[in-house]
């Protein structure tokens, strides 16, 4: 299934800023994230289509995945 | 009383009076300081009704206690008056030097009332004040003002504090600036310093701000410091990004206001990120007296120079105005320091004049500059300037979006509250944090209350930006947290790390005081019914608890918050009952009582 994933700020150093890819039926978010050799305690959000999401969540075909770095300000 | 000076400043402008008296003593433990103190004295100063704009009115420039300290980020300082733009309590809040400096002359607060005759500034080195001539930098921009009173002391360490021409036009609007780029921003405070004729106070002050129990606070501050850095949003995501890591994050959620909140997400979002910002424009990290987060950005465009842009300038002057170009926002951010406007209020006033310009409203042939079009990068740059001369067509802006929305019959199309302009999260999807816009005693405001951390951010915990439940109750307990954080003269964003125990423990260490973290927070809630009851005088009701028709009728039209409203009347009850307030908004005798005011 195809996943486009968005990455932000400093989880884009050494990867990319947004990508179309191929993923297994099934995949999760935390499976997406161990992929791009992204450390748990880097992930602090989590958005599937805009909406919040969990490491366990399930991905779908055509989804956008967005992952942030803790992030705040104001 | 440890880290506090103990004396006031007071200055009239009128007779040229200048006194000291001592920090009421009694009241700071109620009211703490900054926001806290000088609100509680306006409110027992001035009468209902006074005119802001007129001598009458009173301007307070108040630290905190632990501003000046070893504390991390204690440098910042209150600007509370009566607004010119809405009649409510204004306390905009700055960072910069110049409140440290002020303490280190040996006052808590100036207040300045009364008229000058002619323009002038206020002097302070120490004990000598003097109120001096002005009428030369009138009509100067701000580095301008800056270079040339630094040079008229003779001290190029000395801190200023100034307005620019918005403020000297009376611009309701108008921002009090120091140290350059800092801005006390919001509510029109500059314009009650030009409406005095003041143009600037210069401070330089040899004193120290010792702690009533120095080893006590060494801990606690270490403690506090070794939070901060640990903590990924203080330690990495802000020092890396400034505030304008957000850009992404709030538009991926869909509540990005575009077109003047006519949508949630905008196109050019990448295009004026923090990231991008931080790729190609920053030159330098610019942080604030004694802070290790150093949000701060100072950027270089076209051979330009200059602090900021914040989060919230890149989206008023971005997506509000449809504008993806970063240099013309950077631009746009520079000419509001230099004029002295709140860039806030400034962009969402002139992305309100694009909507009226949009549905004919207004004519091109009234424009005596750039047509008002989406995405002009030409005319967020010379819309602004005209606005901070007031010239022309830009007078009418300078009045900010309520006013002029009035003037062209179509006060619903202006995106405030109370008058105030809204900031840079859409409340249709974000349920707590629309509650907060409602009820926040200046208006229109996001940092009363933060409540995008739990609903956006997940800090300190994640909760459902959708959900009704438990809101009511975290925006009162945020509200009152931030009443303190305030007083005490420390930065709001160390409550991304910080919790009420944390700066009970500061402000026991600091002062001798023993307070619990629940007695503290209630010297919060005590400070923001202060501030209720005063707007309550000036006519305020519960029918202006509310947000712009256009965030509770028409559904969000695209995105992930498609097809939501803001349900404001499902969650004003249950908040006007934790606040121990009644039907119409008004606090009950026995709140009144137990709050002790
Ligand atoms: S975090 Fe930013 S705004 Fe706050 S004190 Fe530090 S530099 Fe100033």
């Amino acid at each position: 299934m195809k996943i486009t994933v968005k990455l932000f700020a400093t989880l884009r150093t050494g990867r990319f800023k947004a990508e179309s890819r191929e993923y297994a039926p099934g995949t999760t978010v935390a499976g997406v994230a161990r992929e791009l050799n992204i450390p748990r305690e880097e992930l602090a959000l989590i958005l599937i289509n805009g909406r919040s999401a969990e490491p366990d969540s399930e991905l779908s075909d055509g989804d956008t995945l967005s992952l942030f770095p803790p992030v705040g300000g104001g | 009383m440890g880290v506090y000076a103990g004396k006031i400043l007071r200055v009239n402008l009128t007779t040229g009076a200048v006194a000291t008296e001592p920090l009421p003593a009694e009241k700071a433990k109620l009211f703490l300081g900054g926001r806290g103190l000088a609100g509680r004295m306006l409110a027992e100063e001035i009468p209902a009704g006074i005119d802001p704009l007129g001598p009458e009115n009173k301007i307070f420039f108040a630290t905190g206690p632990l501003t000046g300290s070893a504390a991390p980020t204690g440098g910042r300082y209150m600007v509370v008056t009566k607004s010119p733009l809405n009649n409510v309590i204004a306390s905009s809040n700055s960072g910069g030097f110049w409140g440290a400096e002020l303490k280190f002359a040996g006052y808590d607060m100036v207040v300045v009332e009364g008229k000058a005759k002619e323009p002038v500034y206020i002097y302070v080195k120490d004990d000598t004040v003097e109120i001096r001539p002005a009428a030369r930098f009138w009509g100067m921009q701000t580095n301008e003002t800056v270079d040339a009173l630094l040079a008229e002391v003779g001290d190029n360490r000395a801190r200023v504090l100034n307005i620019g021409p918005a403020g000297e036009k009376l611009s309701l609007i108008a921002a009090v600036m120091n140290d350059r780029w800092r801005a006390a921003g919001r509510s029109g405070v500059g314009a009650v310093m030009g409406s005095k004729n003041l143009k600037a106070i210069v401070v330089r002050g040899s004193g120290k701000v010792e702690a009533a129990n120095p080893e006590k606070y060494k801990e606690v501050t270490g403690a506090a410091l070794k939070k901060i850095r640990e903590n990924g949003v203080t330690g990495e995501g802000l020092p890396a990004y400034g505030t304008a890591i957000l850009v992404n994050i709030i538009n991926e959620n869909g509540i990005y206001p575009t077109r003047n909140f006519q949508e949630g997400v905008f196109a050019g979002a990448e295009a004026t990120s923090g990231e991008t910002l931080a790729e190609k424009y920053l030159k330098k990290k610019d942080p604030c007296f004694r802070c290790p987060i150093a949000c701060g950005r100072y950027c270089e465009v076209d051979g330009e120079e200059g602090g900021g842009p914040e989060y919230e300038t890149i989206w008023a002057f971005g997506a509000d105005c449809g504008v993806s170009d970063l240099p013309s926002i950077i631009k746009a951010n520079n000419v509001c320091n230099e004029m002295g406007l709140d860039t806030i209020s400034a962009g969402a006033t002139i992305a309100a004049a694009m909507e009226l310009y949009q549905r004919g409203l207004i004519k091109p042939e009234e424009l005596d500059g750039p047509e008002l079009v989406w995405g002009s990068g030409e005319a967020i740059i010379e819309w602004t300037r005209k606005m901070g001369r007031a010239e022309g067509f830009g007078a009418r802006l300078a009045l900010g979006s309520a006013r002029l929305c009035e003037l062209y019959g179509a006060p619903e199309l202006s995106m405030t509250v109370k008058k105030l302009e809204l900031p840079a999260y859409d409340p249709r999807g974000v349920m707590g944090h629309g509650l907060q816009y409602a009820t926040a005693n200046r208006g229109g405001c996001h940092v009363r209350g933060y409540l995008i951390s739990p609903e956006i951010l997940g800090s300190p915990q994640a909760l459902d930006r959708f959900a009704l439940e438990g809101k009511a109750e975290w925006a009162k307990i945020f509200q009152d947290l931030t009443s303190v954080i305030d007083s005490l003269g420390v930065c709001l964003f160390t409550s991304f790390p910080l919790g009420a125990q944390d700066y009970a423990d500061l402000y026991n260490a600091a002062t001798g005081e023993s307070l619990t973290a629940e007695e503290l927070l209630a010297c919060g809630e005590r400070i923001f019914n202060n501030e209720r009851l005063f707007n309550l005088q000036e006519g305020y009701s519960a029918a202006d608890d509310t947000l712009p028709r256009r965030l509770l009728a028409e559904p969000m039209p695209e995105g992930p918050t498609k097809g939501h409203v803001h349900l404001l009347d499902k969650l004003l009850p249950e908040y006007y009952r934790l606040r121990g307030w009644d039907a119409d908004g008004v606090p009950t005798a026995e709140k009144k009582q137990a709050l002790g005011l």
